[in-house]
C-alpha cells in the first residue's frame, strides 16, 4: 500500500518538477542553460547523504539488535546511495565544464567531499563482498557504515578548509536564489526523495524474497 | 588485573614477537627508505620542486607504511590461532584493541623517528623541527586508530592484504590532507598560529575515532 501511494507521489512530483524545470523556471542569467543541471545536481547529492544517513542508522540497529532487517535496509540504501553518488559525480563536472571551463575541480569541497564519499561506499560493498562469511560481511560492512558516516563531516571541514587555498567557487550562493528558483528546487528534491523511498522499500522487498527463496530451496533440499 | 595491566600485557606481547621475528620494523623501514629514494628520482634534483613536494611525498610514504605494518598486526595472530587464544582469555575486547593500537602505534612511531632524519638530509629541509614532530605524532595516531579496527576485519576477509588499504584511504583522506598542509607551512618555518586549525583538525579526527572504534571493536572480532 504504503509502495502504491509513493509510486502515484514520487510520479506526479517528477512531472511537476520537470515541467518546473525545463518551462517554468527563467533562465538564469549569468550560466545560461546549463544552470538548469542545478536542479537536478542538488537533489542527487542530497539523496547521496540520506542514503548514508540510513545506511549509518541501519547499521547500528544491525549491530545493536542483531536482526536481519536492519541489516537489509542498511544494505539497500548503500545500494541506491552508491547510484546516486555515481549520477552527482557525473552531472558535477558536466555543469563544471562550461562554468568553469574545467570537468574536475579540485577546489569544490563538495565535489571533492562526494568522491571521497563514494568510495567509501565502494568500500562497504567490497569487504561485505570479501568476507568469508555472509553474517560477519553484514556486521563488516555494518561497521564501514558507521565510521564513513563519522567520517563525513570530517572530510567536508578539511576539503572545505584546504578549498581556503584555492580560487573560492561560486556555485552555492543559495540566498542569492530567486523565489522561482528556490521553488523548482525544492520540488526536485521533493520528487527525488520519494523516489529514493520507493526503491528503497522495493529493493527491501525484493530481498526479503530473495531471502524466502533461499530458504524454501533448502527445506526442498 | 586492571585494564591497563591487561593493555600492556598485550602491548608486551606484540613487542616480544617482533624483537625475534623482526617482522614489522625493518621491513617497513626498508619499505619507507626506498619510497624516499623512488620520489627523488620521480621528482628530480630541483630544490624548488622538492620544497612543493617534499611534504606530499611524506605523507604518501608514510600512509603506505602505516597500511603495511597494520595490516602485519592481526595476520601473525591469526596464522598461529593467537587471536582465538586472545578471546579465550578473561579479557575485554576493548583491552585487545587498545593493546593492539599502543604496539602498532610504537612500531610506527619507531619508523618514522629513523625515516624523518633521513627525509631531512635526502631532501635537504628542516623537517626535524618540534611541529613537524608532533604533526607526524597526532596523524599517526589517527592512523593506528582506524588501521588497527580495519586490519581486524581485513584478516578476516579472502583478500586480506588488499582490503585494508582500500577501507583505509578514503577514511584518512582528511587527516592526510591535514598534515600535509600542515608540515607543508611547518617545513616553511611558519608560526604554529598558521597552522593550529588543521593541527585541531587532526586532534579531533583522533579523538573521535579512538571512542568510535573503542566502542564498535567487539563486533569485529566475535566470532
Amino acid at each position: 500500500m504504503a509502495r502504491k501511494i509513493l509510486l502515484w507521489v514520487s510520479l506526479a512530483l517528477m512531472v511537476i518538477s520537470l515541467y518546473l524545470v525545463f518551462v517554468y523556471v527563467p533562465t538564469e542569467k549569468e550560466m545560461g542553460i546549463v544552470q538548469r543541471i542545478f536542479y537536478i545536481m542538488v537533489p542527487t547529492g542530497w539523496l547521496a547523504m540520506l542514503s548514508f544517513t540510513v545506511v549509518f542508522l541501519g547499521s547500528i540497529l544491525y549491530l545493536v539488535r542483531r536482526d536481519n532487517k536492519w541489516d537489509i535496509l542498511a544494505h539497500s540504501s548503500a545500494e541506491l546511495g552508491i547510484v546516486f553518488t555515481t549520477l552527482a559525480l557525473i552531472v558535477g563536472p558536466i555543469w563544471a565544464k562550461p562554468i568553469w571551463g574545467v570537468w574536475w575541480d579540485w577546489g569544490t569541497p563538495r565535489l571533492t567531499s562526494t568522491l571521497v564519499l563514494w568510495f567509501i561506499y565502494l568500500a562497504y560493498f567490497m569487504v561485505r563482498s570479501l568476507a568469508t562469511e555472509e553474517s560477519r560481511g553484514a556486521r563488516f560492512a555494518a561497521v564501514v557504515g558507521i565510521v564513513g558516516f563519522v567520517d563525513i563531516p570530517i572530510i567536508a571541514l578539511a576539503t572545505t578548509l584546504w578549498q581556503g587555498m584555492h580560487p573560492p567557487a561560486l556555485i552555492f550562493q543559495e540566498s542569492g536564489l530567486a523565489p522561482s528558483m528556490l521553488l523548482t528546487l525544492i520540488v526536485s528534491i521533493a520528487a527525488f526523495t520519494a523516489l529514493y523511498f520507493l526503491l528503497l522499500l522495493q529493493r527491501v522487498s525484493m530481498k526479503n524474497a530473495e531471502i524466502e527463496i533461499q530458504s524454501l530451496q533448502e527445506l526442498g533440499g | 588485573m586492571s585494564f591497563w595491566r591487561k593493555v600492556i600485557a598485550i602491548t608486551e606481547k606484540d613487542a616480544l614477537s617482533e624483537l625475534r621475528t623482526r617482522e614489522i620494523i625493518f621491513s617497513v623501514l626498508v619499505f619507507t627508505l626506498l619510497v624516499i629514494v623512488i620520489f627523488n628520482f620521480a621528482f628530480g634534483t630541483s630544490q624548488q620542486v622538492i620544497v612543493l613536494v617534499a611534504p606530499g611525498s611524506l605523507w604518501v610514504t608514510f600512509a603506505f607504511a602505516g597500511i603495511l605494518s597494520l595490516n602485519r598486526a592481526f595476520i601473525p595472530e591469526k596464522e598461529q590461532g593467537c587471536l582465538e587464544g586472545l578471546m579465550a582469555c578473561p579479557i575485554s575486547r576493548e583491552a585487545i584493541y587498545v593493546g593492539k593500537i599502543l604496539s602498532s602505534l610504537l612500531f610506527m612511531l619507531i619508523i618514522e623517528a629513523i625515516a624523518l632524519p633521513i627525509f631531512a638530509v635526502l631532501f635537504n629541509l628542516p623537517m626535524l623541527s618540534l611541529p613537524v614532530i608532533v604533526i607526524t605524532v597526532l596523524t599517526t595516531i589517527g592512523f593506528v586508530a582506524v588501521g588497527t579496527l580495519f586490519s581486524a576485519m581485513a584478516v578476516n576477509t579472502k583478500a586480506r592484504e588488499m582490503v585494508l588499504p582500500i577501507l583505509f584511504l578514503p577514511i584518512v583522506v582528511p587527516i592526510i590532507i591535514a598534515a600535509v598542509e600542515a608540515s607543508g607551512l611547518a617545513i616553511a618555518g611558519a608560526p604554529w598560529s598558521k597552522f593550529a586549525s588543521w593541527l585541531q583538525l587532526i586532534l579531533a579526527f583522533d579523538v573521535i575515532f579512538l571512542v568510535v572504534s573503542f566502542l564498535i571493536f567487539a563486533f569485529v572480532i566475535e566470532e
